[in-house]
């Protein structure tokens, strides 16, 4: 199995591609719509602006193999924006429309704490999560980010705080996203990269 | 449960080699990026600077040679930066595998540099790094390796580098800078609590006890600091336990 790992133009996408390499994954970078739709397992790392993400989708006409691979049941995993484009919309760009596979708005994380959340913080798992499996409840994980989605959602397996409680990891049918950056996490985000590998396999 | 106070080794070079020196001057050889890099991945720091001091135009190849070894390395952040003067520079040192780019003197020249990397990589990767000197009751910006003053305040500069779009500010104090007697939690408070941003507080830390005051009166999000950590004075995972004991939240390598 290949992972295909979308790269839209943005960031370090080849920090998460060394990460699957370092595990014994094959992966592929690529903006082609037709590798996409043909794709066995997904992994969209996004960072930057998510008004640039959900642009480039559109620009590049990636939404629509995306969206379909998706509900066809092939496993994804979105890292950081690539978890927020999975709601319905986020507060960085109100007027644009996130893929909806996943109910709920994007919020911006509150002013009354250091913006943007920036470094290694817990998690607090509040589901069995398969993402999660195997790794210690006291585990940190790195963060960059100012936009969150909130917890109320269902599946959330796992939240963070920073100002206030927001989605950490998101799990729903074949459906993966952690709004952290697991390439960047030392042996925590390896493991659940690897567990995510399991899962796809 | 909160976020972690980081610990960040910082990796001056001249493009290929780490250097090391006293206040900004009398370089000398202090090791091989690459190995010191892999070194402090294991040992539990938090995310990685990588500097070019040198910063000339003919060895920008050369240093981006180097991010891209040191990167493969890493699984944590690495931050890179010197002599970055124009968004490509910025695009080139991203590309080459850094997660944040640090902009000093040429942002200085032309805040709109710190918009444009913003706009582009997002505010969580530009950092705008500050060489603060001490000026009668104010701090000065200082500019090309600590040694021409910019005259600005530094706490306004920080201000306006966050308006402009940049998402965290590494402070030095080139006062304190390679010192080791301590870090200047003076300025570093003044700058901290002056804007909405995450800090990093450079220069001057030797003694675990420096890194304590740091975070309890500094107000530092992140302590940054080089020959300390390359000559195996402070290991880091000694530090970060020294930390945990004093009640400061620390990542306690595994």
């Amino acid at each position: 199995m290949k992972v295909i790992i979308i790269d839209y133009g943005a960031g370090n996408v080849p920090s998460v591609e060394r990460a699957l390499q370092r595990l014994g994954a094959e992966a592929e970078r690529t903006n082609s719509p037709g590798r996409i739709e043909k794709a066995e397992a997904l992994l969209l790392p996004g960072v930057g602006h998510y008004a640039a993400l959900v642009r480039a989708l559109d620009e590049q006409e990636m939404r629509e193999p995306l969206v379909d691979a998706i509900q066809r049941g092939v496993p994804f995993l979105g890292i950081c924006l690539g978890l927020q484009v999975l709601f319905e919309s986020s507060a960085e760009s109100p007027q644009l429309h996130g893929l909806n596979l996943l109910p709920g708005n994007v919020c911006s994380l509150p002013p009354t704490v250091k913006l943007p959340h920036m470094g290694w913080n817990q998690i607090v798992a509040n589901q069995e999560s398969r993402l999660l499996a195997g790794i210690g409840s006291s585990a940190y994980f790195y963060f960059a980010h100012s936009y969150a989605a909130p917890d109320s959602n269902g599946s959330t397996t796992a939240t963070c705080f920073h100002g206030t409680p927001f989605a950490a990891v998101v799990e729903k049918q074949n459906i993966y996203g952690v709004q952290f950056h697991p390439e960047k996490s030392g042996d925590s985000g390896s493991r659940l990269l690897q567990n995510f590998l399991r899962i796809a396999a | 449960m909160s976020l972690a106070h980081r610990i960040i080794p910082c990796l001056d070079t001249d493009g290929e080699r780490v250097v090391k020196g006293v206040n900004f001057a009398g370089l000398r050889d202090a090791g091989d990026p690459v190995a010191l890099a892999a070194r402090y991945n294991e040992e539990g720091a938090d995310e990685l600077v990588v500097l070019d001091i040198a910063a000339s135009r003919d060895r920008r190849p050369t240093f981006l040679e180097t991010i891209r070894r040191v990167a493969a390395e890493l699984s944590i952040p690495l931050t890179a930066g010197g002599g970055i003067r124009t968004l490509e520079d910025g695009r080139a040192v991203v590309r080459a595998g850094a997660d944040k780019v640090t902009v000093n003197t040429a942002a200085v020249e032309r805040p709109e540099l710190i918009s444009e990397l913003s706009r582009e990589f997002g505010a969580q990767a530009v950092v705008l790094a500050i060489d603060a000197k001490r000026n009668g009751n104010h701090w000065d910006v200082m500019v090309r390796g600590g040694r021409e003053c910019a005259s600005r305040d530094a706490i306004e500069w920080a201000k306006i580098g966050v308006q402009m779009g940049a998402g965290e500010i590494l402070l030095t104090s080139v006062d304190r800078d390679g010192t080791q007697v301590g870090f200047d939690t003076e300025v570093t408070a003044a700058i901290s609590k002056a804007v909405s941003v995450p800090l990093i507080a450079s220069g001057g830390a030797k003694l675990p006890e420096h890194f304590v005051q740091i975070f309890k009166k500094g107000a530092a999000d992140a302590a940054l600091a080089a020959s300390i950590f390359h000559d195996g004075v402070q290991p880091i995972r000694t530090l970060k336990e020294f930390l945990a004991g004093k009640g400061i939240e620390v990542r306690l390598p595994c």
